[in-house]
């Protein structure tokens, strides 16, 4: 605030110590979203050696089976251990959730920048994606997985299909508004070609608010998943997801609820754990909510 | 601070008392003992550069400090006797607006703009008072008569968009004033308005104040105004009072050396003698320009908005050219079609003997170097992510020198701008306003070019950052040669660089010739406007006396 002015060519503010972050300052809820996820990522990298049992082997004479020594949290209507296909369910919803993150990104995040940049691409690409837009997304994995199979690769092309408009329209509204800082018209009076001015100038002005959307991304992908599995249009149920296991278990659900509970709940804290996070990215990248936290 | 001159046993309608404001986290002291006290019908004039405290002062006043981020740690603010300082929430809303009111800077975000203006001050009524819906109506309009606003009842159901900027600050006033407070507080009211404008405000608010007895503190940057209007003047700086006293004396005989610095800063209006046009080679010739936006509408016809038409001009080497104009003269426009930022409707510019006006963006490129541009906002023209060596480097890497070489040239255009070499390596946020704007000149000049288009330079910068920025520019243009269009709304300014200066009003050039011939002896009606308009133009302030040759 207080601008040194008769000093202006000589004093130099001393230079600031580099973002060091402080423990003290870590909040609740993310907190506890974070230690949830680290929890469930850790599980489905593990998962061959945490899971008691293998988690598509079928055991008849063990069908529906309650809780025991043996089989923790009981078995399936095939025989199947049920704690150990929760554990390797994981990995599905992380692979799809982060797969789906990155693709979206991967596809958004150039077409966003042209597309801010160039008016006539512009006016293109942006009804393209309102076209895309339109179209209810689970339809359009249901339509995308029936035609062409169902396999781990085409239900995350199926769910990352709606969820590219969305980076696309991120990304171009940051760089529609920052093409007129004064910087980058410095930069273009510098002579500096198109690529090293997206590249160096624009683009990172889109890494916070493509964060944030990432972790939204991430969330409703997995949540997208679970949908399809349960539909029955998502991955085979030979591999085990937490969609599938719900929409297995809902024939059994008067005789073993826990069947439906366990999947349930766990989808649900990881969902709400990624939201959270995101919701803390958010907060500690805008500046002007920081201003309002007081963090 | 005492004021040595004894004064009549009047309540002051305003009395602070060794006001200190601090941060709660830190404690550092941003006010430290301000003393002041307004009577009846007074203008007192709160000057000091940004970061002084001036805007804390008043905010402390009005009981509106941000909180948490900053509290009173001390002293006494009394309004017609009462205490503020402690008074209950409900207390100080009560007499906000009733007995002290507040105008701001930027009126349009003062206003709500999904509300009439006219209910905007009905607003006011409604809070304070019990009257009828047909009463306040009137009460309204009669205020809005008052403040000069035309067509009243139009306006009255205008949104803030509808309204020029000056309409908008008498809404505001009208809004300030209508409660008859004791106390009106403008912080900087005219400071985003044209100087034409800037005058009738001002003479408003002089206006109202004669007819309702109002005290006004009015808080400036601008010597010019505060030589114009203030009774009293108390100079501010670092948070605390540097002198104190009547207009007249603080202008004729400062005691204090800060004022002394602050008012040698103030640019004269007189203008530079001309220098000789030594080399009589043109470097930039502009001729027949027009910049046309063309509003394309789905119903309708096709509208379109002339920007800038028949703009001519040439620039010689090593010369300066000013181009002077309100906001919206397309001053602005010119500068950016001579950059090729935005492609001229028609007409042709030639840097040296090469047009440039038709190339495409890839045959531009090579003369790109030629001419560079310094931007208004510091705080914007330099990439935050970048260090500032790398920022500077970036032309010359552009055009295929070496990286490590182009940061060695970085390192001596620093110093050749008045900042340590080995400052390069941190990044924008670490500088202050002027030093961000030796940087930004730094980054043009490391592509030798040999135009240099300064885009309103020194308008954000404090009047001593700006004398020593514009130091800086005339002492590279001797060393260097480089020819400089300076684009600037400041007279004064324009004034002290400018060999040649051309006026712009609504697109198009009203008076052309040399610095001291057009800002000495005007020929255009417009260009006399400007410079009666001009604040605190009866007064030499460098040199503590007023000028005998008023235009």
């Amino acid at each position: 605030m207080a601008s040194s002015s008769h000093t202006d060519a000589g004093a130099l503010p001393v230079a600031r110590p580099r973002y060091i972050p402080n423990l003290a300052h870590l909040r609740f809820a993310p907190t506890v979203a974070g230690l949830c996820l680290l929890l469930i990522v850790l599980m489905a990298i593990f998962a061959p050696l945490i899971a008691p049992h293998d988690p598509i082997a079928m055991l008849p004479a063990q069908r529906l089976k309650p809780p025991s020594d043996t089989f923790l949290l009981g078995t399936d209507a095939y025989g199947r251990d049920l704690l150990s296909r929760l554990i390797y369910g994981a990995r599905i919803s992380l692979i799809v959730g982060l797969g789906v993150m990155v693709i979206a990104i991967a596809v958004g995040l150039p077409l966003g920048l042209l597309s801010g940049y160039f008016r006539t691409l512009d006016a293109i690409l942006m009804r393209i994606m309102d076209g895309l837009m339109a179209i209810p997304s689970v339809l359009l994995a249901i339509a995308v997985v029936s035609l062409s199979g169902s396999s781990l690769l085409t239900v995350m092309i199926a769910i990352t299909i709606p969820e590219v408009p969305r980076v696309v329209r991120l990304v171009r509204s940051v760089v529609l508004s920052a093409r007129n800082e004064p910087y980058v018209e410095a930069a273009i009076a510098m002579g500096t070609r198109l690529p090293a001015l997206l590249a160096r100038h624009l683009m990172p002005n889109t890494y916070a608010p493509l964060i944030v959307q990432g972790t939204y991304i991430c969330a409703s992908a997995i949540l997208t998943e679970a949908i399809l599995s349960f539909l029955g249009a998502g991955i085979g149920t030979e591999t085990p997801s937490w969609g599938n296991m719900i929409s297995e278990g809902r024939m059994y659900f008067q005789l073993k609820p826990s069947l439906i509970f366990w999947p349930g709940v766990l989808l649900s804290i990881c969902i709400l754990s990624v939201n959270l996070i995101g919701d803390a990215a958010r907060d500690l990248l805008d500046p002007r909510l920081k201003k309002r936290t007081g963090a | 601070m005492s004021d040595p001159v004894t004064r009549d046993p009047v309540t002051p309608v305003l009395a602070v008392t060794d006001l200190r404001v601090h941060l709660p986290a830190s404690r550092i002291q941003v006010l430290d003992g301000i003393s002041l006290d307004i009577l009846p019908g007074e203008t007192l004039c709160l000057v000091g550069e940004s970061g002084s405290g001036k805007s804390v002062t008043s905010l402390a006043t009005m009981g509106l400090l941000p909180k948490k981020a900053l509290a009173i740690a001390g002293g006494s603010v009394r309004l017609e006797g009462e205490e503020l300082v402690g008074a209950s929430d409900a207390r100080l809303r009560a007499l906000r607006a009733s007995r002290m009111a507040m105008i701001f800077q930027e009126p349009m975000t003062a206003l709500n703009p999904v509300m009439p203006v006219g209910r905007q001050i009905e607003e006011v009524l409604k809070t304070h008072m019990h009257l009828s819906a047909r009463e306040r109506r009137e009460k309204v309009l009669a205020m809005m008569e008052q403040v000069h606003l035309p067509n009243i009842e139009r306006v009255y159901g205008s949104y803030p968009h509808q309204l020029s900027g000056g309409q908008r600050q008498r809404i505001m006033i009208a809004m300030a004033l209508i409660l008859d407070p004791k106390l009106l507080i403008a912080d900087e009211p005219t400071t985003a308005l044209d100087v034409t404008t800037q005058k009738q405000i001002l003479k408003l608010i002089k206006e109202m104040q004669e007819r309702m007895r109002t005290s006004v503190l009015f808080i400036t940057h601008d010597m010019g105004v505060v030589a114009d209007i203030a009774d009293r003047v108390c100079v501010m700086h670092h948070g605390q009072m540097v002198e104190t006293g009547a207009v007249a004396d603080i202008l004729r005989s400062p005691r204090e050396d800060y004022t002394r610095r602050l008012l040698s800063a103030v640019p004269s209006l007189t203008p530079r003698p001309p220098r000789p046009d030594a080399t009589r080679e043109k470097v930039l010739t502009v001729s027949e320009l027009a910049k046309t936006y063309a509003q394309r509408s789905l119903f309708g016809p096709k509208r379109e908005t002339v920007a800038a038409e028949e703009v001519s001009f040439t620039l010689g080497r090593g010369r300066t050219l000013g181009i002077v104009g309100e906001s919206g003269s397309g001053k602005s426009t010119v500068a950016r079609c001579v950059m090729r930022l935005i492609d001229p409707t028609s007409g042709s510019i030639r840097l040296g003997t090469q047009e440039v006006s038709d190339l495409s963006p890839a045959t531009l490129r090579p003369f790109r170097k030629r001419i560079q541009m310094i931007f208004q906002d510091p705080y914007r023209s330099l990439n935050p992510r970048i260090n500032v060596g790398e920022s500077i480097a970036e032309g010359p890497c552009n055009f295929g020198l070496p990286k490590a070489q182009a940061l060695r040239r970085a390192r001596e255009l620093m110093t050749l701008v008045g900042l340590p070499e080995d400052a390069v390596e941190r990044f924008p946020h670490q500088f202050s306003g002027g030093q961000r704007q030796r940087i930004a000149i730094a980054r043009a000049l490391a592509m030798e070019p040999d135009v240099l288009v300064a885009d309103e330079a020194v308008s954000a910068l404090d009047v001593s950052v700006q004398a020593q920025v514009l130091d800086l520019l005339a002492d590279l243009q001797t060393r260097l040669g480089i020819a400089i269009l300076f684009i600037t709304h400041d007279l004064r300014v324009a004034a002290q660089i400018c060999d040649d200066v051309v006026v712009m009003h609504k697109g198009r050039i009203v008076e052309h010739g040399t610095a001291e011939d057009v800002l000495a002896r005007p020929r255009a009606d417009y260009t006399r406007d400007l410079l009666a308009a001009a604040p605190g133009r009866h007064w030499d302030f460098a040199n503590f006396r007023p000028l005998e040759t008023a235009v």
